[in-house]
């Protein structure tokens, strides 16, 4: 472990480049409003994520009340696929990957290494407001005509740019599609300086492998995802020509409704590769980030080590490049060459051994620990059980002809909730709770926080397990009512009322956890200091919460990784990276 | 140690839901008991782990919670245990994936003796053309779809004018006779879905795709269209009737083939015209 805690023969390097102060603002809305301090920036992009992630909780419900109560709350066909569309829409892009990259990404990776600000401090208050330019062009599509397209998330053409689907030969797919566009610039701002900061601006012995994981999660969260959304972008420009300029990208020859298109020679399954080829990475650059932040709770929690620091590294980096080469077990029947199915089979099923390198390394750190059943504790033990649940269902779906039956059906809506929905928020909850006091100064409401996780907790798992079974039945997913066919071995109305309760109590928990960070900023306990006695960099600066540049007038020097909790010897249970310290005699 | 009961009760609650709730998958009435057999066999390798993972879980939080003295361990690496944790693993995943590629290998692979029966998409209802006497379907084109023509056929194709068209009405097959189900669209995406058969394969415009099974008991079976494909989509509903072969013939004689139906609108076309 020579590389990763500190020895009394070891030699720092110098600083490679001077100590560079980033540009003071002198004006108010240099400061407040164009801020080019990441943390701000963060706050920025968190609050607006948070903001239109409001949305989508309000869109989910009206969506329940029409599945758990049909008789009652009768919404339109249409509506009802534009609820959809725009929950799935929102909650993917613009809520978990905003608020983790530019969120997490923007306040703790200069922190994290050691580094003054982001590296393009510029670039990076213009991705905020490409970012929020693209939610307001989302917003705008409920005000237009037609309404917000209603082609599910997935946008699949050729139906999501025809007269049959909602927002289709409205305005609805048009913003839509700019939106996202509009989405990509603003991330591709940002997350090039998120990758530059990593590479470039690390403090003096803040060496690679002393990073701490939730820099590793992000970065590499960040590099795929650089990698994965130009897909996604080119995708959007081509079905953007083929709805606006006639191009056939996507469009075969089709006759709709009886009428004879103008379209001919396109492939829609060419825009399911490219849509997947974005998206299932896309499900790793929300996971990535969790996994390391989850990794650091953990451990902050349980006064011990990441338990195979080194293997936790190396399961991220290898998850994120497998995560390029399984894309198409979305597509298991989509109509691509079935030979393909044994190649994405194999492929996903590999990429279950890392992931549960994960799960047991976790459980290790957890084992002859300190355990602190603080809240971050709680949700990120929350989210080891959502996250196995909802990755063991991964392998079901994964495996080809398992996923025959079960594709496109209420069972992969639970997968995914539970995977991707539930445990990566989870860990957004965790990680405010434990960084909120840095952000602040003050400690989130105990009381407040301890409902929020119970409620939240108990009734997703509530919500998703149950549905699992829905799904088994037969029923398929995007049905606003299925009724009562023959096939059903039982009726599920009663379980999808069930199910619908347990989302408006979950959902007003939520609000009880927003109500709870506006009223704890000025009422919360003071934190004092470092409250969780963290050892990574960013409870180290000089003044909390940090101020502009972060450090005062001397970078810190870094001596060890960030898990040097509970050392045998060392005068406190943990000794912070920044600190000297070495034991009074050397291991050999 | 309020979390470590409600760790527990999931996992009680998990597997206690599994095995008294009425909620099962449909009875099988296709050749793909396999897929099932694949399926319980996932469901009890993914039960055990789950279990396994949250109960030691909640041992953790209960043996190792923080009491006063209590110390954590430093304990960076195992290299041992990681590498025995991931062979395990590495089985587990094995013991999954084989089964489920061999199904697969049979589910791609159409047997030589399966009839052709194409299902025919459009927003929002379904169609069904089934080969005449020469057993071969003829080609047919979006760009020939017109009200004489419903599905679009050639009509200059001579494979295609004994095809059995059913344009709206239920489709009848033979009990234990495999069939390959040839799938197109015209319009979006559709997806053939019928639970009882396990099987499923998207319908994409511009493209011909097919799945096989064989039905193994009769009855009547509801088709659901299992890809979003627009407004009418949760409503997109048909029914396939497998039959005995007496009683499936006696169906097939009803059914007017596409030159009888092609024809047959020609002439009343012609008649009106002048």
């Amino acid at each position: 472990m020579a590389n990763i805690t500190h020895r009394p023969d070891e030699h720092i390097p110098p600083a490679e480049v001077p100590d560079v102060h980033p540009p003071h603002p002198h004006t108010w809305i240099g400061r407040w409003v164009f801020s080019q301090d990441a943390k701000y920036i963060a706050i920025q992009y968190s609050g607006t994520a948070i903001a239109i992630g409001l949305v989508a909780l309000v869109l989910s419900w009206l969506m329940r009340l029409q599945l758990g109560f049909p008789e009652v709350f009768s919404f339109s066909s249409e509506a009802y696929y534009q609820f959809i569309t725009m929950h799935g829409m929102i909650m993917v892009i613009y809520l978990l990957t905003a608020i983790f990259l530019g969120g997490f990404g923007n306040y703790l990776i200069p922190l994290m290494v050691g580094a003054r600000d982001m590296v393009f401090p510029f670039v990076n208050m213009l991705s905020f407001w490409v970012y929020l330019l693209a939610v307001l062009v989302l917003v705008a599509s409920f005000f237009v005509p037609g309404g917000p397209t209603g082609a599910g998330w997935t946008l699949y053409p050729p139906q999501a740019i025809l007269s049959g689907t909602p927002g289709g030969q409205d305005a609805g797919i048009i913003l839509m599609l700019l939106s996202l566009i509009l989405f990509i610039i603003g991330f591709t701002m940002g997350g090039l300086n998120y990758v530059v900061t990593v590479l470039q601006a690390r403090t003096r012995g803040m060496t690679l492998m002393r990073m701490p994981l939730t820099v590793w999660g992000i970065f590499t969260a960040t590099v795929m995802a650089l990698l994965a959304f130009p897909a996604l972008f080119v995708a959007c420009v081509m079905m953007l020509f083929d709805r606006l300029l006639g191009t056939s990208f996507f469009m075969p020859t089709l006759v709709e409704m009886g009428e004879q298109l103008s379209y001919g020679g396109g492939s829609p399954i060419v825009f399911q590769h490219l849509f997947w080829f974005f998206g299932h990475p896309e499900v790793y650059i929300v996971a990535l980030p969790a996994f390391g932040i989850v990794s650091d709770l953990i451990s902050v929690h349980a006064r011990k080590n990441v338990f195979g620091y080194r293997m936790m590294v190396w399961a991220i980096v290898i998850i994120g490049a497998l995560s390029f080469i399984v894309w198409a077990h979305h597509m298991y029947v989509s109509g691509m060459h079935p030979y393909f199915g044994f190649f994405f089979a194999t492929t996903t099923l590999i990429i279950a051994v890392p992931t549960a390198i994960k799960v047991y390394n976790w459980l290790l750190t957890l084992w002859r620990g300190d355990i602190h059943l603080t809240l971050p504790m709680l949700f990120a033990l929350g989210f080891v059980v959502t996250f196995v649940n909802g990755g063991l269902t991964g392998l079901f779906l994964g495996n080809v002809v398992v996923d025959v039956p079960l594709s496109d059906t209420m069972f992969v809506v639970a997968h995914f909730h539970m995977v991707m929905g539930v445990a990566p928020l989870m860990v957004i909850f965790g990680a405010i709770y434990h960084w909120y006091p840095l952000i602040t100064g003050r400690m989130l409401n105990e009381a407040m926080g301890q409902i929020h996780f119970w409620v939240t907790f108990v009734g997703t798992y509530a919500i998703f397990f149950p549905m699992h079974y829905v799904g088994l039945v037969g029923v398929p997913r995007r049905y606003p009512e299925i009724g009562d066919p023959a096939f059903m071995t039982f009726a599920v109305d009663g379980l999808n009322a069930f199910i619908s309760i347990a989302a408006f109590i979950v959902g007003a928990a939520q609000v009880l956890f927003l109500f709870n960070i506006a009223w704890s900023a000025r009422h919360g306990r003071d934190a004092g200091r470092n409250p969780w006695r963290a050892a990574s960099l960013e409870w180290q600066t000089p003044q909390v919460p940090p101020r502009h540049g972060n450090w005062g007038d001397d970078l810190p020097v870094v001596y060890r990784w960030a898990y040097d909790y509970s050392v045998p010897d060392a005068p406190e249970d943990f000794i912070a990276q920044d600190d000297p310290w070495t034991p009074q005699k050397v291991p050999a | 140690m309020v979390v470590v009961v409600a760790l527990v009760v999931v996992v009680v609650g998990s597997v206690v839901f599994h095995m008294v709730s009425p909620w099962w998958w449909t009875p099988i009435a296709s050749n793909w008991a396999y897929i099932d057999t694949t399926l319980v066999i996932t469901f009890w390798i993914t039960g055990v782990v789950f279990a396994a993972v949250v109960l030691f879980m909640a041992y953790c939080v209960w043996k190792f919670r923080h009491q006063p003295g209590r110390v954590a361990t430093f304990d960076p690496e195992n290299r041992r245990l990681e590498i025995w944790l991931t062979a395990v693993t590495a089985l587990g995943v094995a013991a999954m994936l084989a089964p489920g590629l061999v199904v697969w290998k049979q589910f791609v692979t159409v047997p030589d003796e399966a009839t052709d029966v194409e299902v025919f998409a459009q927003q929002w209802s379904w169609g069904f053309r089934l080969p005449g006497e020469d057993g071969r379907l003829g080609t047919s084109d979006a760009r020939l779809v017109s009200a004489d023509n419903p599905l679009g056929i050639n009509p200059h194709d001579r494979f295609g004018q004994d095809d059995v068209i059913v344009a709206s009405g239920d489709l009848h097959l033979p009990v234990g006779k495999p069939v390959k189900m040839v799938l197109r669209s015209i319009d979006v995406l559709h997806n053939f879905y019928v639970p009882e058969f396990r099987a499923k394969m998207d319908m994409v415009p511009g493209m011909v795709t097919y799945f096989w099974f064989t039905p193994t008991r009769t009855g009547e079976f509801e088709i659901l269209c299992a890809e979003l494909c627009g407004v009418g989509h949760g409503y997109m509903r048909g029914y396939v009737l497998i039959d005995e072969e007496t009683d499936y013939q006696a169906w097939l004689q009803e059914q007017s083939t596409f030159a009888e139906q092609y024809a047959g609108r020609g002439v009343r076309a012609a008649s009106v015209s002048p």
